[in-house]
């Protein structure tokens, strides 16, 4: 029994958002009587993430701290319409139409501050700490309270918006293909060692290194997160999981936890991530989703591993030591390829 | 059908209930009782989502049977703050991002707190057996062994 | 064990690092829910009285639906009523005719026949769970079992078994000519004529379960107003709610849905089946009613990741240029079709990966079989011709006896280079990708490697669409009436002129100006498009963490794709404005929208009526 190291290397790109547009994302924000801001969605929260990060966006559009806005997702009498969470759309569609109603609702903001304080709406900022104040004259400045409560309850003002987001929909070419297929997208390259162990066919993944560009890391614990579990589901995928194992047959389909595998905490890889942040024109704040995309590369760079380790190239997932062994004894036994 | 009178103490409180006979524990948890955080993910003892504590020790409650419980101790996530009071677990879950979608967090939480209970100050290796049955799809489990690890070194067997 | 930087030198001067909520990380808002517990899951939804609904379900592949004897199971105890295909008011849909996209082809419940192991025939709705599933078993079907077919390729042989008579040739028909989505750019067969290597092999994509902890579920209840509330887990809310009026000829105003926060998801809980199937529940018995998956009917019955098979051709030269490169696809879509030939469309926007290639071409087929229907999830569409492409690279690299990760930066797509869909590339950042894994990986690569960027090099001879070469092979119907046999894509019998591109879409402006963000407040510093050409339009600040690299040879330039017949690059998509999104004039389509395939009416979701 020989235990063979190997390193595999795949990079790819990844479309943001439904392809050939068409999926509007809707948003309403409003503010509470003492400047508290309340934004509703009918995004979904899968555990992505999707109220943290459109809390940020909410709060940077505004210009308050994070803690002053919630975000409420979908209840269908009072959050506008939305396409749903899926392709990568919901931080580039959703949080686009979160910045447009927060826009607006900091436009009435910064009209009701100025009343107050008797200057041009043009000539205030904020400081995000809840604060609106003269630029470059910090002292003569009112809190986002009492502008809000001035709003209601002197100046008969909301302080509310409305956002809509939409790529509109377009198509494809049937004779080429043509297509606006989508407006950014996110990258990966990822390198993967293994040991493949030529006795058993078996295979363990024993480090990544990544780079993921995301266009901007809106919050960089959410986009580690994804990342992590990205790139989990991905050696998942490479070497365990399939509800038909025998694929086109349906035979031995599984249909519990105990037969349909997945690696456990024992099997956690040591993954070393460098995030890029390149921003895409029309995304919020440049971010890119990189929920989708994380796991993309970890599934071919796993299989050039494995040839690089025993040169059986594994072209069927996934690559199961049954499959590994088969192709070992195929070649007559290992042939390392070098690399490691 | 006739029921069953059920008696057990359930995070500090007596609960008295009538239970159908065959009723699994996280049904008469969450539909009896109405403490909502065990979850079922599975209801065939593989993911750990509805793990309790029975008289300290974690169980998988879709598996147990109600009456098995009688006079015995059960503790769920609903009883794991003290009051407004974190406990240790929960906060290193919170500060370390260690849920996503949060439906395999109690049943997390759970086992890691009958490990913190008896071993004070796990190895790497003993977090992780005592978590490996329970699964998670979103995390990839290092920021949940991190987080243990983390409670454990705050006290975490309060 | 892991460890994460974050590459601030790179691209920094285009963004702004110096916003107050964005970039921080800040504390999840669902977390406290989280670790106490009391986040509000579907099931956390309490009822008095809740039924239970669970479905009886086909034990065969392919089997025609003779007779259902419902009357032992109605008499079961705790049985409130059995409900069948006939109590569906609406019983056909496709996920994607919300957006106009394909035909009704999927029963809620099967009624004629069943067309995959696990269909649903009828429900039960009993007080108990345990109670419904003793009565499901009791439900009586005869069927007349039929012949099957599993495999992708197999379906589309002429003598295949018809699955569905809404697509008799097994394949979606796109644009009401083709059996497949073809994507022509340039010619496959000059560039394979001139290659020094071909290299050929096929992938194989395993179907794949999204095992979310939470299974998919629902219940639904009357609620006042004569309207019915619906707690779900739905990824797509108002998907849901509008397959639900749809498939129930219920006015969308009468549904009121709750959700918002799902168990996991990874693209399992998109399809909407368990939705209209409990309020369908709540509307035959006027009480609270539980339809929910159990993990064997997630797994096997929930539609997974569909099985994809890809096979690749690659024309190489000596020196690692790919000069052309052929893909066909067979998507396995399973017994209906669900997202999956809208996903083929994303796939054929996607091919030939990240890479600048002057000739591609590909057929993509989306095929029904006697399956679970897929769906989608994580990067669906893209994964698997992702693994495919990933592996192939390695095996081009080995045949030219070149680094894999070279041979990637050598024939990367960088800004401005033309895309085999048409449109110019923008915001690349592949090269950087690899060149900061290699670095971190300590995976050696040579001087000029390390030399190049996504913002140089691109454009210029990179930027042009040439001359392509078409065919109209594999018309609807041909193949199964054995006409036509290849699956590859076909010598070209026509050509379309080099330069050939319509205009790009892009985002909507604002309906009102107070909507705009401030250009100051977006954090990204786009002052002019990415221009095309081996000038930069803005020269990156030099990154103070990279890879130490010497200056470039002047002789190392990315090789330009070597159009047959030269055309000066078409201009760029609309120039952005400075203060994104792009300000570009209002949108108007060249022609009506169809989304490649014509359906007559518009979507039944604003009413809940089907329009016929």
């Amino acid at each position: 029994m020989t235990i063979h190291k190997g390193r595999g290397f795949a990079c790819i790109n990844y479309p943001i958002g439904m392809n050939l547009g068409g999926d509007p994302a809707q948003a309403l924000v409003h503010s509470t009587p003492d400047g508290k801001f309340m934004v509703a969605l009918s995004a979904i929260d899968l555990g992505q993430g999707m109220k943290s990060v459109t809390r940020q966006i909410a709060a940077e559009t505004i210009g308050v701290p994070v803690e002053d806005v919630y975000v409420d997702t979908a209840d269908s009498d009072t959050g506008p319409h939305d396409m749903g969470s899926f392709a990568s759309r919901g931080t580039h569609r959703v949080g686009n139409a979160v910045i447009r109603a927060s826009a607006e609702a900091r436009k009435q903001m910064m009209e009701a501050a100025a009343e107050e304080l008797e200057v041009n709406a043009a000539d205030l900022d904020t400081d995000g700490k809840g604060n609106i104040h003269v630029k470059g004259a910090p002292s003569r400045s009112i809190t986002v309270a009492e502008t809000a409560i001035a709003a209601q309850f002197k100046q008969g003002r909301t302080l509310a918006g409305r956002g809509i987001f939409l790529i509109p929909p377009s198509e494809a070419n049937p004779e080429t293909g043509e297509q606006t297929p989508v407006t950014c997208f996110a990258h990966a390259a990822l390198v993967v060692e293994v040991e493949v162990d030529d006795e058993t066919g078996d295979v363990e993944v024993t480090a990544i290194n990544s780079a993921y560009e995301v266009g901007r890391a809106l919050n960089p614990k959410l986009v580690e997160q994804q990342l992590i579990g990205g790139a989990w589901m991905g050696v998942s995928h490479a070497l365990y999981e399939t509800t038909e194992p025998y694929y086109p047959a349906r035979d031995h389909g599984p249909e519990d936890f105990n037969t349909y595998l997945m690696p456990g905490p024992g099997q956690i890889v040591p993954h070393h991530i460098a995030v890029l942040e390149r921003p895409a024109e029309d995304a919020p704040f440049g971010g890119k989703g990189p929920g989708e995309m994380c796991a993309n590369p970890v599934l071919p760079a796993v299989a050039n591993a494995v040839y690089n380790a025993v040169g059986v190239r594994c072209d069927r997932l996934p690559i199961t030591p049954e499959k590994v062994l088969r192709g070992i004894r195929a070649n007559g036994g290992a042939r390392p390829k070098g690399r490691a | 059908m006739p029921k069953t009178p059920l008696t057990f103490t359930l995070n500090d409180g007596e609960v008295a209930v009538f239970v159908d006979p065959g009723a699994s524990l996280i049904d008469v948890l969450r539909r009896g009782v109405g403490d909502l955080t065990p979850k079922q993910g599975c209801a065939q003892g593989t993911c750990g989502a509805c793990t309790v504590l029975i008289d300290g020790k974690p169980h998988l409650s879709c598996l147990t049977l109600a009456e098995t419980v009688e006079g015995r101790r059960i503790d769920t996530t609903a009883g794991l703050a003290g009051g407004p009071n974190l406990h240790p677990l929960q906060k290193a879950f919170m500060e370390g991002f260690s849920a996503q979608c949060g439906f395999c967090t109690s049943g997390m939480l759970m086992a890691s707190k009958a490990l913190l209970d008896r071993t004070p100050n796990p190895t790497r290796d003993e977090v992780i057996e005592a978590i490996s049955g329970n699964l998670c799809r979103c995390t990839g489990y290092e920021p949940i062994v991190d987080a243990i690890l983390s409670a454990a070194q705050q006290g975490g067997a309060r | 064990m892991t460890s994460i930087e974050f590459r601030k030198d790179l691209f920094a001067d285009e963004r702004d690092d110096t916003l107050k909520e964005i970039g921080k990380p800040t504390i999840r808002q669902d977390i406290l829910g989280h670790v106490t517990g009391r986040t509000p899951f579907y099931d956390d939804h309490q009822f008095d009285g809740l039924l239970h609904m669970r479905a009886v379900r086909s034990p065969h592949h392919h089997a025609e639906i003779r007779r259902i004897d419902i009357s032992a199971a109605e008499k079961m105890p705790g049985v409130r009523r059995v409900v069948t295909a006939k109590d569906v008011p609406n019983n056909l849909n496709t996920l994607l005719s919300l957006i106009n996209f394909g035909r009704d082809d999927e029963p809620l419940c099967a009624h004629d026949k069943v067309r995959y192991k696990g269909e649903t025939v009828a429900w039960v709705i009993a007080d108990t769970e345990r109670q419904a599933r003793d009565a499901c078993a009791a439900v009586r079907v005869d069927y007349s079992v039929l012949p099957h077919v599993l495999d992708v390729e197999e379906a589309l042989k002429p003598d295949a078994p018809v699955i569905n008579h809404i697509y008799p040739n097994n394949t979606f028909d796109y644009h009401d000519r083709y059996d497949h989505q073809k994507l022509r750019f340039g010619d496959v067969n000059a560039g394979f004529a001139r290659a020094d290597h071909i290299v050929e092999a096929e992938y194989q994509m395993s179907p794949i379960e999204q095992a979310p902890i939470e299974t998919c579920g629902a219940i639904a209840a009357p609620e006042t107003n004569d309207r019915f509330v619906c707690y779900t887990n739905t990824q797509a809310l108002f998907f849901s709610l509008g397959t639900t009026a749809k498939l129930l000829n219920i006015a969308s105003s009468r549904l009121h849905f709750i959700g918002g926060t799902a168990g996991g998801g990874f693209g399992g809980k998109v399809d909407s089946i368990v939705e209209p199937t409990a309020v369908l529940g709540a509307i035959l018995t006027g009480r609270p009613v539980r339809f929910a998956w159990d993990r064997a009917e997630e797994m096997q019955v929930g539609a997974p990741r569909g099985g994809e098979r890809w096979r690749i051709k690659d024309g190489v030269m000596r020196d690692g240029r790919i000069v052309a490169r052929e893909f066909s696809g067979f998507f396995d879509s399973g017994a209906y079709m669900r997202l999956s030939p809208y996903a083929i469309i994303k796939a054929t926007g996607h091919i030939p990966g990240p890479y600048t290639i002057p000739n591609v071409a590909s057929n993509v087929y989306c095929c029904v079989t006697n399956r679970t229907p897929a769906t989608a999830m994580r990067g669906f569409g893209i994964t698997a011709v992702d693994f495919a492409i990933e592996c192939h690279m390695d095996r081009v690299a080995e045949v030219v006896g070149m680094d894999p990760i070279e041979l990637r930066i050598l024939n990367a797509y960088r800004d401005g280079d033309m895309k085999a869909h048409r449109r110019a590339a923008k915001n690349t950042a592949l090269i950087e990708c690899c060149q900061v894994v290699a670095d971190k990986a300590n995976w050696p690569l040579s001087a000029e490697a390390r030399a190049q960027s996504s913002l140089r090099g691109g454009g210029g001879e990179r930027a042009a669409i040439p001359e392509t070469a078409t065919d109209t092979e594999g018309r609807i119907g041909e193949r199964r009436a054995g006409r036509v046999a290849s699956t590859a894509p076909a010598g070209g019998t026509g050509k379309i002129p080099a330069g050939t591109a319509s205009k790009g879409v892009s985002g909507v402006p604002v309906q009102n100006p107070d909507m705009q963000i401030d250009a100051d407040r977006i954090g990204h510093r786009m002052g002019a498009a990415p221009t095309p050409g081996p000038t930069p339009a803005r020269a990156p600040a030099p990154p103070p963490r990279a890879p130490a690299a010497p200056t470039p040879p002047a002789s190392y330039q990315p090789p330009p794709a070597p159009p047959a017949s030269y055309q000066p690059p078409p201009q760029p998509v609309a120039p952005p404005a400075a203060a994104p999104p792009a300000q570009t004039g209002p949108y108007t389509p060249a022609e009506p929208f169809s989304r490649g395939t014509k359906r007559p009416g518009t979507s039944p979701f604003t009413s809940g009526f089907r329009r016929r």
